[in-house]
């Protein structure tokens, strides 16, 4: 039999449905190789139950002739920012250690819903603040690729959904969750050779996943093909009464019109993306991305998108701002934390709770935030940015009258060691250079693995769409996979 | 030394100090708790006096990952209100967060509207009330109603040294009605209040109970010499639960304000506290230490949007408000002044009165207007009269439209007086039995048989001859007393008109 391990989400659900294996033997596989790879920290959390009993469900609904859902026998890791029912809850802060909700997330239920189960929460940078996945609480993540430079050194899986990325790298999981703010799937994908995709904003309810940013934070799926991405983000997304912000529309068959036939398409390609310093093999795998499309049928035209430069600055201010808010509730008075010093009154809590409960990047984030938002400042910081916010939407509307889709690095380098940033944030933040433009946007964008770089890491291209077209992201990410032909696996080191 | 005293017709409240004359600045911010089955943001009840916290959904308290969604019908009471003051409706408004710690906040967040509220200008009208010191009817500016959300509630009495949170009321929907600086006086701010609330109170959007503290002010007072045409510095007294109480704290805070004025010292831009025991005010906070609240637009929210057909729904549900019906009551009814402004002031009033009116027209058979005074005077004066003498004895559930029609049909067909209306009512009141037969068995009918009334009256005449020479000779006063002597023979039960016909056609 084959290592079921390797094989990804559309397969198992497909060989369990013919009766070629059991929900439960893939269940077991990979909670096997879940137990087996503690040296990547990438679970908080494990759930083998939850995976064998959502398995066994499958498999006794397969037997009595019933319908199988999407994600019927496919075992996924949860990132752990999405609420789960009676399993803790941390988004990787101490402040939330221990928190087990009553209720569980609408985007976690619809997956169960349709027979996915769960192998545990994955790992983060803490309330999904960082690009390297340093920050958690609970540890950094490892990435499962290592240079081929001789070196040891343990690299970053991308962040903040980096205990997805590298769970999925390694085989620990066919697919997990992720949530993109401002290029939290996209940057890991990228980082560990898998595909993931944030889709348009609204599309998946936000209902039950911990709050970063209101306005940008998405969810989606993150999966080592773009054919597995679209099976899961059709289980994810949907229209939720519960979250105001949710799109009220249907939700296309993805997975079902699927195509990698560009002809008839044109594929932008936005010069503000050439930055200087930009790493020459980053380039040149985007010159590659360029021509596997092109060879699909597609068109490709050059397009503008002037106010880039500013997205980046306008982001780092939306996002704390947005979290210095949502951050409040973790005030040591309803559940998590409480730091109560003897004799201590109700603003001394307040700040022994925060002061334990949270990490350096979310204290500085929130303190950040408070800075844009206070009296004399709002209107240079805040009421600025999302004026910025607006330009960079017209950029985008103005680019796609001219194309369908927008071609660009993901990434401007590729992974990094651990520790190597965690000192300069602007560094760090510099990171998300590429794929903050389209979270400030809402639009759906999508990573897939291109090549690997000379010391054998991999690269990642990124697709950004129109609002409410992730299937021509998908399609040419589709393009891209057939004609990279990338297949390589990280080698087991964990 | 203060003293107050009369000034001119626009604002007759002055205080005179040591310095010279000094005039009052007031404007109101009235919190009403929007009436509606859920809270603004959730799905969870807004009963009052449940127990704690067994009112409180996930979004309530703040759980992560839990997301508010307007409550469509708070916002429709909003707009009502806001129609029923003649305000500007933004069909497009914004929910904004106001951040601040506070253990009955649970989000670190109130939702409010800060930048886009959903009701802009309007205006109410004060009625005059010259023993208030109200020389005319004024209209009192209202800048603005928001919605937002209240905040729960601390218990400080449970154990020694902890407090206790309940986040029963914690969402609930309150209506933000903010009041141009338009009251100079305290009758003036208790006038508005009034009338405020009788208009939440037709419109249903608030019960307006004060008690319970579905309506609270927060009085803003500055204090200026006459004349000076730039304001005061204001104090603002938070959450005062009465009128009663916000006039007093009017009347303290000018007395303060002039004091520290007058002794040479500076008001202090502040919150206070309003002590209803002693009837003052205290500091809470000044400036310096306030809040940076931090307002943005609230990222969970989309702008909320409404569209025609709402708004015209909105509009097509108000009732006839309080100013329209004292006009069509001193109108088309022909009420006197005093009898339609008593009437309008409450709901339950005015239902009360106008089913009554309906029921006694039918028993009538007449049209409402001519039987409108009657029913005026009965509801204002003769039955809470009754009621009121009757005390626990007498049980308002007896007393029916339909039974006071019925007396009132009566007393129109001169069949019994005015005493006999009483008496059947008050009998009524304690038994449920019917006014008919009350009248017959109880012998509380008028004799209006002119057979027994001639007889009555020759018999007094021939025992008072002298007098019916001296009523004759032209001593018209007399008539009086043929009226009362007839009267008694009658044991009071003769029909005064027929009783005054048959003696002027006898006496000639």
């Amino acid at each position: 039999m084959t290592d079921l391990t390797n094989l990804g989400v559309k397969a198992i659900r497909d060989g369990v449905a013919a009766g070629d294996f059991t929900a439960r033997e893939v269940a077991e596989s990979f909670n096997a190789n879940v137990a087996a790879a503690a040296a990547l920290n990438a679970f908080i959390v494990t759930t083998p139950e939850h995976a064998l009993a959502a398995a066994d469900a499958v498999d006794a609904k397969r037997a009595a002739g019933e319908e199988l859902g999407a994600m019927a026998g496919v075992p996924i890791g949860m990132k752990d920012l999405f609420a789960t029912r009676g399993v803790q809850t941390s988004a990787a802060s101490a402040i939330l250690e221990g928190f087990k909700p009553e209720y569980e997330s609408t985007v976690s239920q619809k997956l169960w819903d349709a027979g996915a189960g769960m192998l545990g929460k994955l790992n983060l940078d803490q309330f999904a603040m960082g690009s390297s996945n340093e920050t958690s609480h609970f540890g950094n993540v490892a990435n499962p690729w290592k240079a081929n430079d001789g070196g040891n050194a343990v690299l970053a899986p991308g962040g903040s959904s980096g205990g997805s990325s590298a769970a999925v790298a390694a085989r620990l999981a066919p697919a997990a969750t992720g949530t993109d703010t401002g290029g939290s799937i996209r940057q890991p994908a990228a980082f560990t050779g898998i595909s993931g995709i944030k889709p348009t904003y609204g599309r998946c309810s936000r209902w039950g996943i911990v709050a970063f940013a209101s306005s940008l934070d998405q969810a989606g799926p993150m999966a080592r093909s773009v054919e597995d991405c679209a099976v899961m983000l059709g289980a994810m997304a949907g229209f939720d009464p519960k979250d105001s912000t949710s799109l009220d529309a249907p939700v296309p068959d993805w997975a079902g019109a699927l195509s990698a036939d560009l002809r008839g398409k044109k594929v932008g390609i936005p010069k503000e993306y050439r930055m200087d310093g930009t790493d020459a093999e980053i380039l040149a795998s985007w010159d590659d991305g360029i021509a596997w499309l092109k060879d699909a049928g597609a068109e490709v035209v050059d397009v503008s998108l002037p106010h880039t430069k500013y997205a980046l600055p306008a982001y780092y201010i939306v996002a704390p701002a947005e979290a210095s808010s949502n951050l409040a509730r973790y005030d040591g008075v309803r559940y998590g934390l409480r730091d109560l010093p003897e004799g201590a009154g109700l603003q001394d809590m307040y700040a022994a709770t925060r002061a334990a409960g949270f990490g350096p990047e979310v204290k500085r984030r929130i303190m950040l935030g408070t800075y844009v938002l206070s009296a004399g400042f709002y209107d240079a910081y805040y009421t600025q940015a999302m004026k910025v916010r607006t330009l960079i939407q017209r950029d985008f509307n103005e680019a796609f009258e001219k194309c369908d889709v927008i071609l660009a690095p993901t990434t401007p380098t590729a992974a990094f060691p651990l520790g190597d940033k965690l000192d300069d944030p602007l560094a760090m933040y510099l990171n998300d250079v590429f794929s903050v433009p389209a979270s400030l946007a809402g639009l759906p964008a999508m990573s897939v693995p291109s090549r690997l770089n000379a010391k054998g890491l991999p690269l990642g291209l990124q697709l950004v769409g129109k609002a409410m077209d992730e299937q021509m992201v998908l399609n040419a990410g589709l393009a891209i996979e057939q004609r990279a032909g990338f297949d390589a696996a990280p080698g087991k080191w964990w | 030394m203060l003293r107050r005293v009369s000034g001119g017709k626009m604002s007759n409240y002055r205080i005179e100090g040591a310095t010279g004359t000094w005039e009052v600045v007031i404007g109101l911010e009235v919190h009403a708790q929007v009436t509606s089955n859920a809270k603004l943001f959730s799905g969870a009840s807004t009963q009052f006096g449940a127990e704690p916290n067994s009112q409180v959904s996930l979004v309530d308290a703040a759980m992560p990952g839990m997301l508010p969604v307007p409550n469509r019908e708070c916002i429709r009471q909003a707009v009502r209100t806001g129609m029923a003051i003649e305000a500007q409706i933004n069909a497009w408004s914004r929910f904004d967060r106001k951040n601040y710690f506070y253990a009955d906040l649970p989000q670190g967040y109130q939702i409010s509207q800060l930048y886009h509220p959903l009701v802009g200008k309007g205006s109410l009208t004060i009625e005059a009330d010259e023993k208030a010191g109200i020389p005319e009817d004024k209209v009192i500016g209202i800048e603005r109603i928001h919605v937002e959300q209240d905040a729960g509630k601390l218990m400080h009495d449970q154990h020694p040294t902890m407090s206790y949170v309940d986040l029963n009321r914690t969402g609930v929907a309150l209506m933000e009605i903010v009041s141009d600086p338009d009251m100079t006086s305290p009758a003036e701010a208790g006038a508005y209040i009034r009338k405020l609330r009788a208009i939440l109170r037709y419109v249903g959007s608030c019960d307006g109970n004060m008690e319970e503290g579905s309506m609270r002010a927060d009085v803003n007072v500055s204090v200026r010499k006459v004349g000076d045409t730039e304001l005061g510095t204001r104090t603002e007294t938070k959450n005062v639960n009465s009128v009663r109480f916000v006039m007093q704290a009017i009347e303290h805070e000018v007395q303060r304000q002039i004091d520290v004025l007058e002794d040479g010292g500076t008001i202090v831009q502040e919150t206070r506290l309003f002590d209803p025991n002693t009837g003052t005010t205290r500091s809470m906070r000044s400036k310096e230490d306030a809040h940076d609240y931090r307002y943005f637009p609230d990222p969970d929210l989309l702008p909320l949007e409404l569209e025609q057909e709402f708004l015209d729904e909105c509009r097509a549900s108000l009732p006839e408000l309080p100013d329209a019906k004292r006009a069509r009551y001193t109108g088309e009814l022909g009420l006197t002044d005093y009898n339609a402004r008593e009437l309008t002031a409450e709901v339950e009033t005015f239902a009360r009165f106008e089913t009554l009116l309906a029921e006694t027209a039918k028993a009538l058979g007449k049209p409402e207007a001519k039987v409108a005074t009657p029913v005026a005077n009965w509801s204002l004066s003769v039955a809470p009269g009754v009621i009121k003498a009757l005390g626990d004895e007498g049980d308002m559930a007896n007393a029916t439209p339909e039974r006071q029609a019925a007396i009132l049909k009566m007393q129109d067909a001169g069949e019994i007086s005015g005493g006999q209306a009483k008496e059947i009512f008050e009998i009524v009141l304690k038994t449920g039995r019917e006014p008919d037969e009350i009248a017959d068995t109880e012998g509380l009918k008028q004799v209006s048989d002119t057979g027994a009334i001639e007889e009555a009256i020759e018999k007094i005449m021939a025992a008072n001859e002298d007098k019916v020479a001296e009523y004759r000779g032209g001593k018209d006063k007399l008539f009086g007393f043929f009226v009362g002597q007839t009267m008694k023979a009658m044991q009071g039960k003769a029909n005064p008109a027929v009783v005054n016909q048959i003696l002027k056609d006898k006496l000639g």
